[in-house]
């Protein structure tokens, strides 16, 4: 009953110690020169401008529920792959029909302009 | 092996702090999130009931699959409206949309 | 598994996939010509019609016990499609008028109808869930289709909220009946529970649960505190269709599972369906007595009829009373579908561009002014009270005589002491209508007319010759199945 759970213990203990040692040993061996500009939050790149808490645009909500949808739906999809050296034609006429329903969802909200980044 | 019962109480719980959130919440976002709530002590509970009962019939893990797709398309739906309404009243309290009365 | 069964599915199969092709073929059509998509959406529908009637008679199992076709679903299918006819030619003028005409709303409404469809046939409770969300999503999204009127917004807010809160109770009593039974299909469960193989606490809890999510989709009383706000928020034409058809198609699962999947746990479901009626019948018809605005009204009343068809529910927990019991519920919906579509159509003809004209005060003068409307309106007015000649008191006899045959006789008591007082407010419209003075201002639209004349007709018609539809209805055979 018990031995499953020390396993899964002995892989956590392992799963901690190994990244553990190798950032322990960076921070010991490192040599440690800070400057300013080492310690700025983008070494290379632009400096940030503005409040980090602003709102989004309304257009990338609509983005995130079509994405939502599809996410999901292909939870659909995968019974049908595993399965799919097993089926019979029209089971395999039935996941296309499912994928091309998808794909007329997915055109209705390209031509209603969803998909461009306004 | 963890009885079966233990699953139902669990579920029976989820479902209960489901039905206790979409009653007494008043942002609309946060009654969605208690409705999806119960919708996964609805899963909880079919996969538990699969699993003891009937382990060879696919009907208990379909319907889990069938219930997750439909779960999508509803907060879709919802999280849709929800914006259309914050967008013109800048507020999703449902007390505040209460023009008629109930 | 052969293609028999893609055909015992074909009438959801083409309103279904013509909804898809029409979402695409809408996006070519130009705004101001949506009639063309309306004209479309029409075409698939008289196809569904003739696949059904071209099958009537059949009776078979589909893909493995999932779909059932029978006669009690051959004739909900009709029923479900003309009303689908209806709402369209309703809705056509009214979209105009109110500014709201978008091609997304037939479509909207077919995938709303498929529901309905795969709803009369389910035969597993996996697609009564699948066909109560089906039915219930497009119609969320239809409550809100004036948006950005405040009223139509609250009205999807509300119907969305509690709708997925109900749907919520039904999956989980599904999912009880399921640990129950240890199966989903509905002749399955017949046998788990002849062969007492159930756990009954589950069961019982199961159906209860069951009993909640539907009877809030067919507003029955504790579970109708939405009704009122989503009919009167709601575009017109949409409450139309959601009170004739979200209705039909819950009564069609009601029915369905209690009556012919657990017609062996009637013990535990009898003494709740009773209750619910007699309540229902009772608050639905004192609380419309109090309204002013006419859609709020015919709310009140949907309520009140829900309870009446409700009544059907314990009336057959007694085996020899089921089948004549299931009749007088289909007979009763298709009197109520016929009745209000055509009230609704005339609370149509009334409302003004900017979604007035809605008080009960506003129909004084109808008389004078449109002698043919008013005359249409007191016809339903009439058929809802149950008055001969029309089909109301035609479908209200059918259904009281099958409760009395359940010796049920107090509930039938109740369910004429409510019709008594529901011709109060009924009869008020009439005397508004023709006893006061007024200057209402009302349209003239050939289609709306049409759908009210033919609406009239079937009122009056039914009311005094009913044979044909009985004779229709008693083909049906719902309990033959799994026996």
């Amino acid at each position: 009953m018990l031995e499953p759970w020390i396993f899964i213990a002995l892989l956590l203990g392992a799963g901690m110690l190994l990244p553990g040692v190798t950032i322990v040993a960076n921070w010991l061996l490192a040599p440690k020169k800070p400057n300013p500009i080492k310690q700025s939050i983008y070494e290379c790149g632009i400096e940030t401008v503005g409040e980090t808490y602003i709102q989004l645009k309304g257009g990338y909500y609509i983005y995130a529920l079509i994405f939502v949808v599809f996410d999901i739906e292909a939870v659909f999809m995968f019974p049908w792959a595993v399965a799919f050296d097993k089926l019979q034609l029209y089971m395999v006429m039935e996941g296309v029909i499912f994928i091309l329903i998808l794909a007329a969802g997915l055109a209705y909200a390209w031509r209603k302009g969803v998909l461009e980044w306004v | 092996m963890i009885p079966l019962s233990w699953y139902i109480l669990v579920s029976a719980a989820l479902f209960s702090i489901g039905i206790y959130g979409a009653l007494a919440r008043r942002n609309a976002l946060a009654i969605l999130m208690a409705i999806e709530l119960m919708l996964n002590a609805v899963n909880l509970n079919l996969v538990a009931f699969w699993r003891y009962l009937t382990p060879n019939v696919v009907a208990g893990k379909v319907f889990v699959l069938v219930v997750f797709a439909v779960a999508a398309s509803e907060v879709a739906v919802g999280l849709a409206l929800i914006i259309s309404i914050y967008r013109r009243r800048h507020t999703i309290a449902v007390e505040e949309i209460d023009m008629m009365k109930w | 598994m052969d293609w028999q069964d893609f055909l015992s599915v074909l009438p959801f199969i083409i309103v279904a996939g013509w909804a898809t092709i029409l979402l695409l073929v809408d996006l070519w059509i130009p705004a101001n010509r949506k009639g063309i998509t309306a004209g479309l959406a029409v075409l698939g529908l008289i196809a569904a019609i003739a696949a059904v009637i071209s099958r009537f008679g059949i009776e078979r199992e589909a893909f493995d016990g999932m779909i059932i076709v029978d006669g009690f679903s051959s004739f909900l299918q009709l029923l479900f499609l003309g009303v689908g006819v209806i709402a369209i030619a309703q809705a056509y003028d009214y979209l105009r008028r109110r500014d709201i005409e978008r091609g997304e709303y037939y479509i909207l409404l077919l995938y709303s109808l498929s529901g309905m469809l795969l709803m009369a046939s389910a035969g597993d409770l996996i697609v009564v869930f699948l066909a109560v969300e089906l039915l219930s999503i497009p119609l969320y999204v239809l409550a809100a289709f004036a948006i950005p009127k405040a009223d139509s917004e609250e009205s999807a807010l509300k119907y969305f909220l509690l709708g997925a809160f109900a749907s919520g109770f039904l999956v989980y009593g599904i999912a009880l009946v399921f640990g129950s039974t240890g199966t989903t299909a509905l002749s399955g469960m017949v046998a788990a529970i002849e062969s007492a193989e159930t756990t009954p606490i589950l069961l019982l809890v199961g159906s209860g649960m069951i009993l909640v999510g539907l009877g809030f989709k067919v507003a029955a009383v504790p579970f109708h505190m939405w009704t009122p706000d989503v009919y009167q928020g709601a575009p017109t034409s949409v409450t139309s269709f959601m009170a004739v058809g979200a209705k039909a198609g819950g009564f069609a699962a009601l029915l369905r599972i209690f009556i012919s999947a657990l017609p062996g746990a009637a013990v535990m479901w009898m003494p709740l369906t009773m209750w619910i009626a007699a309540l229902t019948m009772a608050w639905g018809n004192i609380a419309a007595i109090s309204q002013t605005n006419i859609k709020r009204m015919l709310a009140y009343s949907s309520i009140a009829h829900a309870g009446y068809i409700f009544m059907a529910l314990p009336a057959a927990a007694t085996p020899e009373v089921a089948p004549e019991a299931v009749r007088a519920a289909l007979f009763y919906l298709v009197t109520y579908a016929i009745t209000n579509l055509g009230a609704w159509g005339v609370v149509l003809a009334m409302e003004k561009a900017e979604g007035s004209g809605l008080e009960i005060e506003d129909y004084s003068g109808l008389g004078k002014k449109r002698p043919a409307l008013a005359l249409a309106m007191a016809l339903f007015m009439l058929s809802l009270t149950g008055i001969p000649p029309t089909v109301g008191f035609m479908g209200k006899f059918y259904l009281f005589q099958v409760v009395i045959d359940a010796n049920l006789i107090w509930l039938a008591l109740v369910g004429v002491v409510t019709s008594l007082i529901s011709a109060y407010y009924y009869l008020r419209v009439i005397v508004v209508m023709y006893m006061r003075d007024g200057e209402p201002e009302v349209r003239s639209e050939a289609l709306l007319n049409s759908t009210i004349f033919i609406t009239a007709f079937g009122t009056f018609f039914f009311g005094i010759l009913p044979g044909f539809l009985l004779k229709m209805i008693n083909q049906v055979s719902l309990l033959d199945l799994f026996r």
